[in-house]
């Protein structure tokens, strides 16, 4: 006996004569849950597919069913995840199979039975772990990737004047994110050839010592290309916030504004705007 | 107005835990009716600690509630208290961590000063191989 779903095979049994009838049920009980996004046939054909692996465990000598039986419900919670169900939506695919079962056991009035549905129900739970995993590492990746994506949509670099380049910050400067800016900035230096850079952090929530940090390192390294950078975007709150840390930004230029900012460039590049009469 | 927040205690063992606390701070501080200049200093010395508790205490807790005063001006009650906990090193000589300018890593060395000043109320207890609680409290004015 391989002490899974089986047990002594009357489940087994039941599973192989049974099988419409509980499919049946256990794919109503699904459907019940997850209305309309799924259509019938497509979890019809998902649970028939589990549902061969459940009936073959029972004399599964080298564990190559669990293994596949795994892999299936990996392979679903993903699926589920990725399609935005909920975790107990996911899980009552699983879960909803014993009630499935223990009403084709009632229905056949089978005491063995009754005495192995307690380990058969404890397998599924077992299963039920599994897919929830799964499916929790699946929604951790998919907050991985929007993460990844919204850092490289919210750090462009901006030309603003020939010779001026603007990097417009938003969110939380952390280290990726700083790397990142760093590198698209240098890289637009070594392109354009610009000798000034306003970095405007007017989307930035909070100005710690570790951002602060980078700013400052970023700045250096435009500096080591020629690149005189200005800071900008500076509301009241950070430069108190700045000034209470103790932060010195040396020698490098703030700005209120971003417009600040451009003027201090433009004049530092020898344009001069006037206003048309 | 929307729910008030829930304080609560969370895990500090990420760079990304680093930012829950943060904005766990926040939108306590906010939901305090803590001035903006406030909400943001409370949320700078929150930064400041938790990264101190991952990177140095090698990963602890934050527990993070609203708190009233005890004998309340009017309108001006609340406040928010974070507790950073961990069971690291310690600190050896505390008034060297806490002079500015001076680190052990790759800082600034301006954490443990800074957040100090960014606060009305704190209290750092430490011990050599036991761990480190920090506490600060910043009230509403
Ligand atoms: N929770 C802690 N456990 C052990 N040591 C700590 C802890 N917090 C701070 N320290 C020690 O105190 C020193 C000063 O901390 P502080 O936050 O002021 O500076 P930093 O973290 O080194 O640099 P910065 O915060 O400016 O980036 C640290 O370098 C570290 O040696
Ligand atoms: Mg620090």
């Amino acid at each position: 006996m391989s002490g899974g779903a089986g047990g002594e095979g009357r489940i087994a049994a039941l599973l192989g004569s049974r099988e419409e009838a509980v499919l049946d049920r256990w794919t109503a009980l699904v459907a019940e849950n997850v209305r309309g996004r799924l259509t019938e046939r497509e979890l019809r054909a998902e649970l028939t597919e589990l549902y061969g692996l459940l009936a073959r465990v029972h004399d599964d000598a080298d564990g190559t069913v669990r293994g596949e039986l795994r892999a299936a419900l990996a392979e679903m919670s993903r699926s589920r995840a990725r399609q935005g169900f909920s975790p107990s939506e996911t899980a009552v695919g699983v879960f909803a199979v014993k009630q499935a079962v223990l009403e084709a056991v009632e229905e056949s009035g089978d005491t063995e039975a009754y005495r192995e549905f307690a380990r058969f129900s404890a397998f599924v739970d077992d299963l039920g772990l599994v897919t929830f995993e799964t499916y929790a590492a699946e929604r951790e990746q998919v907050i991985a990737d929007q993460a990844e994506q919204l850092l490289e949509l919210s750090t462009p670099v901006v030309k603003l004047w020939d010779g001026i380049l603007g990097v417009p910050l938003v969110g939380t400067l952390d280290s990726a994110r700083t790397q990142i800016v760093m590198e698209s900035l240098l890289q637009m230096l070594v392109e354009t050839g610009s000798e000034h850079a306003v970095i405007d952090i007017t989307g930035v929530p909070a100005v710690d010592t570790e951002v602060a940090q980078h700013l400052l390192k970023t700045v250096m390294a435009a500096r080591l290309m020629g690149t005189d950078c200005v800071i900008s975007g500076i509301r009241p709150q950070i430069a108190q916030t700045i000034v209470g840390l103790g932060i010195e930004f040396g020698d490098i230029v703030t700005k209120a504004t971003l417009a600040d900012a451009l003027a201090y460039a433009l004049d530092r590049s020898g344009v001069s705007v006037v206003k048309a009469v | 107005m929307s729910r008030e927040p829930a304080g609560g205690e969370l895990p500090i063992a990420s760079h990304d835990d680093v930012v829950r606390v943060r904005q766990l701070a926040r939108s306590l501080a906010a939901a305090a009716g803590m001035s903006l200049v406030d909400q943001t200093k409370i949320v700078t010395a929150a930064s400041e600690l938790a990264r101190n508790t991952l990177v140095y205490g090698g990963g602890g807790t934050a527990r993070v509630e609203r708190v009233e005063r005890p004998s309340p001006r009017a309108g001006a009650r609340a406040g928010v208290r974070i507790v950073f906990s961990d069971d690291g090193p310690g600190i050896p000589d505390v008034d060297q961590a806490l002079a500015e300018g001076w680190t052990s890593g790759g800082g600034l060395g301006l954490g443990l000063p800074g957040a100090r000043r960014l606060v009305d109320e704190f209290d750092l207890d430490t011990e050599p191989g036991r761990g480190t609680t920090v506490t600060v409290t910043k009230w509403c004015r």
